[in-house]
């Protein structure tokens, strides 16, 4: 039997780059956005609503609660998306209702993903009987369905405002990440690294946070982006449906009003799908930065080229 | 043989045509009874697979679908070539299985309730089951103690000449290639350095990384001599070394090494690349070669 | 055996972790249902009808909470839920049994099927790496997945049923036809369930999608695949009994665990179809303050989620030989 055959593996194309260490979390965004083009549009939709969210006086043309122009009118070079019902200016309360959505997305993001940290880590470094009895409450807060809990939490708080929109929602959104963060967390315990903190008599507290913390994260960070995409969901859901504080001006609030006042069939149907549309971007924006992450610390995941390479085909058909 | 990462078990999937995207055969042919096996198409190579060629993995504990029984996947590889009844099924499949020295009722069984090395026997039988001319094992018993391993060597060896079939494998285990191969082929950086009779390549080795292999580990029936093993460590292969991928730990470098990649030459019957042998008549084999970079 | 006892345990330890926040949350944030019990029922009802309902809702009582958090799992386990607030004198479980076979029709079937349907694309895009399913959907449905649900269904009244005119807009049939089991009743409820139905598919498929997609992929590099097409399997076989049969285990654990989440969406969507369901009657509990219905639902919903883990669990432990004897 004569052979001769000669192969080529492609190169991995970011082997080099996911087997260097972990870097600053403001780092990896930047990483992935310079790699990647989902990143890149996730990046600048979420730039912009930034932007917005610090400048919204410069922006906006008119009070967003102001009750002075005629009402349902189209859109006009006055009013760029029309008025609403109650005659306020569409486009200005877009703009001002851009601090709060984008402010619940980050606070709220921000304290679940701490939450799910201290839980998902502590009951990976600790293990057995607190491992066993913190992952049981993770499942526990991952199964009970959370808008029935957030209404009911939300129904007997009524009186607390933005305070307690964001509360309910870190207690319903932490489990998912805590469930994530303990798998990594607990892939990493019996690593040679910190065998060696721990002879060197360190601290449990400072091997946390010194020794496992910073190797993890690429998932804090991706954990972080999955929280704030369901702070946005769930806190337009919560003020769709009138709970939160219905005076303040946001996005969700926005949709509240306009399907009391039946936007859709009273001629105004701008009013209800431009907030829904930019509540829609800012999620698409921790979405599409979240998958890009996926990609980015599992290649495996990354998009092939349009040239089909079906596991069940022959390889030969690409010989070149 | 050759060291981790060189290559062996790249080559030894593409001679079996089941490389894994993104790897594809780029260039180059395997014969087999004198057809080329890349040129065929998919279904033409479905109906070769297993018939005429099987495998072995390294380890039958990934290498089995953890949610059939072994039974299953027995039946599985028959059904895909014959049309059975399902007694004749069961009949073979009992009967491969007391060839390697499982009872008949472990085809009830699930991979995970088999040991390390029944699991092991368990993927041979599933390879003799039509008894193909040709088995290729992917280190066979790298997943086994050393006493498992040398006890399933031996079965093989036997079973092969009962049945008649030639055995390609590959291991980093020099002990396990001087008991029991005909033929050995030493790769380096991707490429076949050296291949001849396991015998006189033992006796005789040509090549300089050869002749590094052999000093780096002992022999028990031979004299006392010092293990030098050899200097630095293997290229990086998306970047190899320009002319001999060998030349930067080679003691024998000339200037011509580090400039021009050494033909095949043919010395006293063995295939040897490298420039020590410029006399040495070009071979008519083309010698192997796993990884090109792009 | 281990496993089923493991998740029967996580089962009960979950039931009572909702039972008791339930009784809780009233007790923490006093103050929301006193209030309207008194201007609305002072008077006009029972006394002992009042003490029931406050020891529901956790006011004014001069029991020790310990023995009021007996009376309440007592009456639980009577199945008794209390009076509803909204719609007096009607008990919680008599307005929950209206509301329930619609959200079962539409909110079971949309998510049944956007799991099948989500899972074999994915099964199918994997497979094919680079083909149109693998590089055009998922970015599309991670996009989509990120939109509210209820958004979703607003943007579909405006597009099919307000300028097209091809589907009702809202409620679950039409007032002209009665509702005896008859054929075009029958015909009438799907006709209605259609455009909410599609939401709910189009917003939570994405999710289905992807996870299906990334364990395939896992799983097609794993050496039983390999191995399969060494054996010369035919394709189909490789894709099913090989490769998605083993990427499906982890995806079915997933499936029960993000049900809440998607049954929250699901709820939210009835409400924008104003749909007879729990949804629509979660949203009118909030506006009439009928506390104990929204506790009622509350509970409801999470047994009901509860009881798909556990179906979860035991199709798992079937397909799975490896959980059954897993300590």
């Amino acid at each position: 039997m004569g052979l001769d055959v000669r192969l080529v593996a492609e190169q991995p194309a970011i082997a080099t780059e996911a087997a260097r260490p972990e870097r600053g979390a403001l780092h990896i965004v930047a990483g992935a956005m310079r790699s990647n083009r989902k990143a890149l549009v996730g990046g600048v939709i979420l730039a912009a609503f930034v932007v917005i969210a610090v400048i919204p006086g410069l922006l906006a043309p008119y009070d967003p609660h102001a009750q002075i122009f005629e009402q349902t009118l189209g859109p006009s070079r006055e009013h760029l998306l029309g008025t609403t019902g109650n005659g306020q200016d569409i486009f200005s309360q877009l703009i001002w209702g851009t601090r709060e959505s984008l402010a619940i997305a980050v606070v709220a993001g921000l304290m679940a993903t701490v939450l799910a940290l201290l839980v998902g880590v502590s009951a990976a470094y600790l293990g057995g009987l607190s491992d066993h009895l913190l992952s049981l409450l993770t499942d526990v807060f991952l199964v009970i369905p959370t808008l029935p809990l957030m209404i009911v939490v939300a129904a007997y708080a009524r009186s607390g405002g933005l305070a307690v929109l964001i509360a309910v929602i870190v207690i319903t959104g932490w489990s998912y990440g805590a469930r994530q963060l303990r798998s990594q967390a607990l892939s990493l315990r019996n690593r040679d690294f910190l065998d060696a903190a721990r002879m060197r008599g360190e601290r449990t507290v400072y091997v946390i946070a010194f020794e496992i913390l910073p190797t993890m994260t690429s998932l804090i960070v991706a954990n972080f982006l999955g929280a704030a995409l369901y702070a946005v969901l769930a806190a337009a859901g919560l003020q769709f449906i009138g709970l939160g504080n219905p005076s303040d001006m946001s996005w969700g609030t926005m949709l509240f009003w306009a399907q009391n006042n039946g936007a859709l069939n009273a001629g105004s149907p701008l009013w209800a799908v431009v907030p829904g549309l930019c509540i829609a971007m800012l999620g698409a924006a921790f979405a599409l930065l979240n998958y890009a992450f996926d990609e980015i610390t599992n290649p495996a995941l990354r998009p092939k080229p349009r040239r089909a390479i079906e596991p069940s085909s022959r390889s030969s058909k690409f010989a070149t | 043989m050759g060291e981790s990462g060189c290559g062996k078990s790249t080559l030894l999937y593409a001679i079996a045509q089941l490389l894994n995207p993104p790897a594809w055969i780029a260039e180059g042919t395997v014969r087999f009874r004198g057809q080329d096996m890349v040129a065929l198409g998919d279904e033409e190579l479905r109906h070769w697979r297993w018939r005429e060629c099987s495998v072995v993995m390294q380890s039958a504990m990934n290498a089995l679908n953890p949610v059939l029984t072994v039974g299953a996947q027995l039946r599985d590889a028959l059904q895909a070539h014959e049309s059975l009844t399902s007694q004749k099924i069961q009949e073979r499949s009992a009967e491969v299985m007391r060839l390697v020295g499982i009872d008949a009722v472990h085809l009830r069984s699930f991979p995970h309730q088999l040991s390390g090395g029944m699991r092991q026997r368990a993927m041979i039988a599933m390879a003799l089951l039509f008894t193909p001319e040709l088995v290729i094992m992917d280190e066979p018993t790298s997943a086994l103690d050393v006493v498992a391993q040398r006890s399933l060597m031996l079965q093989i060896k036997d079973l092969q000449r009962r049945l008649g079939f030639a055995v390609l494998f590959v291991t980093h285990d020099m002990s396990l290639v001087s008991h029991f191969s005909d033929r050995l082929a030493v790769m380096y950086a991707g490429q076949v350095m050296e291949l001849g009779l396991t015998r006189k390549v033992f006796d005789a080795p040509r090549h300089p990384y050869t002749v590094g292999l052999m000093q780096s580990f002992p022999s028990i029936a031979g004299e006392r001599q010092e293990l030098t093993g050899i200097p630095g460590s293997p290229p990086d292969l998306l970047k190899p070394p320009a002319g001999c991928r060998f030349h930067p730990r080679c003691p024998h470098v000339m200037t011509h090494c580090r400039t021009e990649e050494p033909a095949v030459v043919d010395v006293e019957g063995d295939l040897v690349r490298c420039h020590l042998y410029p006399d040495g008549q070009q071979s008519t084999v083309p010698l192997l070669s796993s990884v090109r970079p792009r | 055996m281990g496993y089923l006892v493991r998740r029967l345990e996580f089962f009960l330890v979950t039931l009572w972790a909702a039972l008791t926040l339930n009784f809780i949350l009233p007790r923490l944030l006093p103050g929301g249902p006193e209030v309207a019990l008194r201007t609305r029922f002072h008077g006009r009802v029972s006394p002992g009808t009042i003490k029931s309902l406050e020891v529901a809702l956790g006011i004014h009582t001069q029991q020790g909470q310990l023995q009021q958090y007996l009376e309440y799992l007592g009456n639980l386990l009577h199945g008794d839920l209390g009076v509803s607030l909204g719609f007096y004198p009607e008990r919680v479980t008599q307005v929950i049994m209206v509301a329930l076979p619609w959200t079962l029709g539409l909110v079971g079937m949309a998510t049944v099927i956007a799991f099948v349907l989500g899972t074999l694309i994915g099964i199918f895009g994997a497979w094919r790496r680079g083909g149109l399913l693998d590089s055009v959907l998922p970015p599309v449905f991670v996009v989509i997945s990120a939109f509210p649900y209820f958004w979703v269904g607003l943007i579909c009244i405006l597009l099919f049923s307000i300028t097209l005119g091809w589907f009702p807009q809202a409620f679950g049939s039409s007032s002209e036809v009665t509702s005896e089991l008859s054929l075009p009743y029958v015909l009438d409820v799907l006709w209605h369930s259609i455009l909410p139905a599609f939401t709910i598919v189009l917003t939570s498929i994405g999710g289905w999608i992807l996870t299906m997609r990334n364990n395939m992929i896992t799983t097609l590099a794993e050496d039983y695949i390999r191995m399969a097409r060494a054996k010369g399997l035919s394709p189909t076989r490789i894709m099913f009994q090989y490769a998605a049969r083993n990427a499906i285990l982890p995806n079915l654990v997933g499936f029960a665990m993000s049900l809440g989440f998607v049954i929250s969406g699901a709820l939210l969507v009835e409400i924008v179809f104003n749909y007879p369901g729990l949804g629509t009657f979660l949203l009118q509990a909030v506006n009439n303050e009928d506390f104990s219905l929204m506790q009622g639902l509350f509970l409801l919903i999470t047994v009901a989620v509860l009881l798909a883990v556990v179906a979860a669990d035991f199709l798992t432990a079937w397909l799975d030989p490896r959980t059954r004897e897993r300590a």
